[in-house]
């Protein structure tokens, strides 16, 4: 069924394209113009990521179209990918083949316990049930050299690229009480990326006190608190795409964008450690899959629990406010 | 499907044509080619890169350095349609004919070379079959090493590349990196894991004139090496 069939899920999408559209124009305009302020390369590298955006977004939008199925299996091609990128560029020793053929089975199990909505089966079925699995079939296969951080290595990725980013698409099975579900998912996706965007553009502007400068040489405690509070305001404006209120809102925004902004930190100390730039070359202009979605990877388990606890007295108010 | 490439990448297209476009395959071989090439890339996620030289169905011999048996496969798929047609394995005869399945595989779909390594005949060298085996149109796809190699760094070339180069100075060698594959599918493995793997191939070399075989093969050598940290 098509997911995009409410005027509110509706208006964000149409609000997307509207910003996409804008922000194209801009680049192409600074592309015409030749002020030496301004940096080609710069330009150059802005449209070629304005471009992998027009297709990300077109990606998701036609994924929306054909219903919650269409997105539950694009996320889970997202974790598949990313989970691919993340063993490529982990050590790994010949002994862990076996637990590594039977993690990649886990990922498509995980996205259909999502997709019947089993609750109680797929919050655990990772951290529990593949938790215990590797390290047996790590043990199994006999090799005791560096055993307990080959393990954790399979499980962190495990974890990362497939049980926390399968919490987005779980979004649309929260029972929410207006039931926009898909509306709810835009908005994070939506807070979740110019979360990003805001950091990017407040480090350039307003960055001087660098956080971890052997991990990240641009990411500033200033561009940090700028970023959160823009993307804060910007979820606040988008209220009445979710349950929350505008308070309310701010608030889940604040944490979606903490979190994206952690989990970007993350990810780059450890492709610091492994000496690399990026994680893959999939999209032009955006280094691999698992660059991109870092940050959603970070922030959706935390906003679908605080969502599923919060949801009884967002429920209450609402139903008083009507 | 998308598939990486890098910015290295060229179009997919085959240029140049010094013995047509491709040979004439019946549609089931060619289906089936098709398939597995797909299936190949599917579970290698392999990324191709061709450093300062284009796909060409002018007659090559592709060497790589070899880490799973899954190299024939993933190098072969990820050459150009026209290109690939065009182009044999030369792979070990006691691994393809062991089952009824890889014999189909090296026959039907590859078109392999198949090199007896435990018998060696005198009248008969791998050599005069390869070259019996291109005629003037096929490229051949070799392992030098001889064997799947598990340790970090190459092994020794054989003298083979040598003596094909010395019989056929018109053939352009290509030297061929393989990254990863070795970890979708490890020695004594069956089944796959669906890593991500990089293919590169570098610019083609010739043997200079009166360069000795030792210096021919180091340097064949290094040139597969050095496309690891292009």
């Amino acid at each position: 069924m098509n997911l995009i069939n409410d005027p509110i899920t509706g208006g964000l999408v149409l609000g997307v394209i509207g910003l996409l559209a804008l922000a194209t124009g801009v680049g192409q305009i600074l592309k015409r113009q030749n002020d030496p302020r301004f940096d080609p390369a710069v330009i150059e590298q802005f449209n070629l990521r304005m471009r992998a955006w027009w297709l990300m977004c077109s990606v998701l939008a036609a994924a929306f179209l054909l219903g919650q199925t269409a997105t539950v299996i694009l996320f889970f091609g997202l974790s598949f990918w990313a989970l691919r990128e993340f063993i490529t560029l982990t050590p790994t020793r010949i002994a862990d083949h076996r637990a590594l053929f039977w993690i990649f089975l886990f990922a498509p199990v995980q996205y259909v316990l999502v997709g019947i909505d089993a609750y109680g089966l797929y919050s655990v079925f990772i951290p529990v049930y593949a938790f215990l699995f590797v390290p047996v079939r790590v043990a199994l296969a006999g090799d005791y050299k560096r055993y307990l951080e080959r393990c954790a290595k399979i499980q962190f990725g495990l974890m990362i690229c497939v049980y926390c980013l399968s919490y987005a698409p779980a979004l649309l099975n929260l029972p929410l009480p207006n039931g926009q579900n898909a509306s709810l998912l835009l908005f994070f996706i939506l807070v979740v990326t110019m979360g990003d965007a805001f950091h990017f553009a407040a480090e350039h502007f307003v960055g001087r006190r660098i956080i971890a400068p052997a991990i990240s040489a641009n990411r500033t405690w200033e561009g940090f608190l700028a970023g959160v509070a823009c993307s804060s305001l910007f979820g606040a404006a988008l209220f009445w795409a979710t349950p929350f209120n505008p308070l309310q809102a701010a608030g889940m925004s604040l944490l979606i964008t903490t979190m994206g902004f952690f989990g970007g930190l993350v990810m780059s100390a450890i492709k610091r450690d492994r000496g690399v730039q990026d994680y893959g070359t999939l999209v032009t202009g955006h280094g691999g899959v698992l660059d991109r979605i870092d940050s959603i990877c970070f922030a959706a388990p935390i906003f679908f629990h605080v969502t599923r606890y919060v949801l009884p007295a967002v429920a209450t108010t609402t139903a008083i406010n009507m | 499907m998308l598939h990486p490439n890098s910015q290295h990448a060229s179009s997919p297209r085959a240029e140049g044509t010094s013995s047509g476009w491709g040979e004439h395959v019946d549609l089931q071989t060619q289906a089936t080619r098709t398939f597995l090439a797909w299936l190949a890339r599917l579970i290698s996620g392999a990324s191709v890169r061709w450093i300062d030289c284009q796909p060409d169905t002018c007659q090559r011999v592709y060497f790589a350095n070899h880490t799973s048996h899954l190299d024939v496969l993933v190098l072969w798929a990820s050459l150009p349609r026209q290109v690939r047609n065009l182009t044999r394995p030369v792979a070990a005869k006691d691994y393809w004919e062991k089952s009824f399945i890889r014999r189909w595989i090296a026959k039907s779909v590859f078109d392999a070379l198949l090199i007896d390594r435990k018998e060696i005949k005198v009248h008969q060298s791998p050599v005069d079959l390869m070259l019996k085996a291109m005629g003037d149109r096929h490229s051949l796809i070799v392992f030098p090493e001889g064997h799947r190699n598990t340790g970090a760094d190459l092994d020794e070339f054989k003298s083979g590349l040598y003596y094909l180069a010395k019989k056929r100075p018109d053939l352009e060698l290509v030297p061929v990196h393989i990254d990863n594959v070795n970890r979708v599918l490890p020695r004594g493995e069956f089944l796959p894991v669906p890593l991500l793997s990089c293919i590169t191939f570098g610019p083609p070399m010739w043997l200079e004139s009166q360069e000795p075989k030792t210096d021919f093969l180091r340097r064949a050598r290094n040139a597969v090496r050095r496309l690891k940290d292009l």
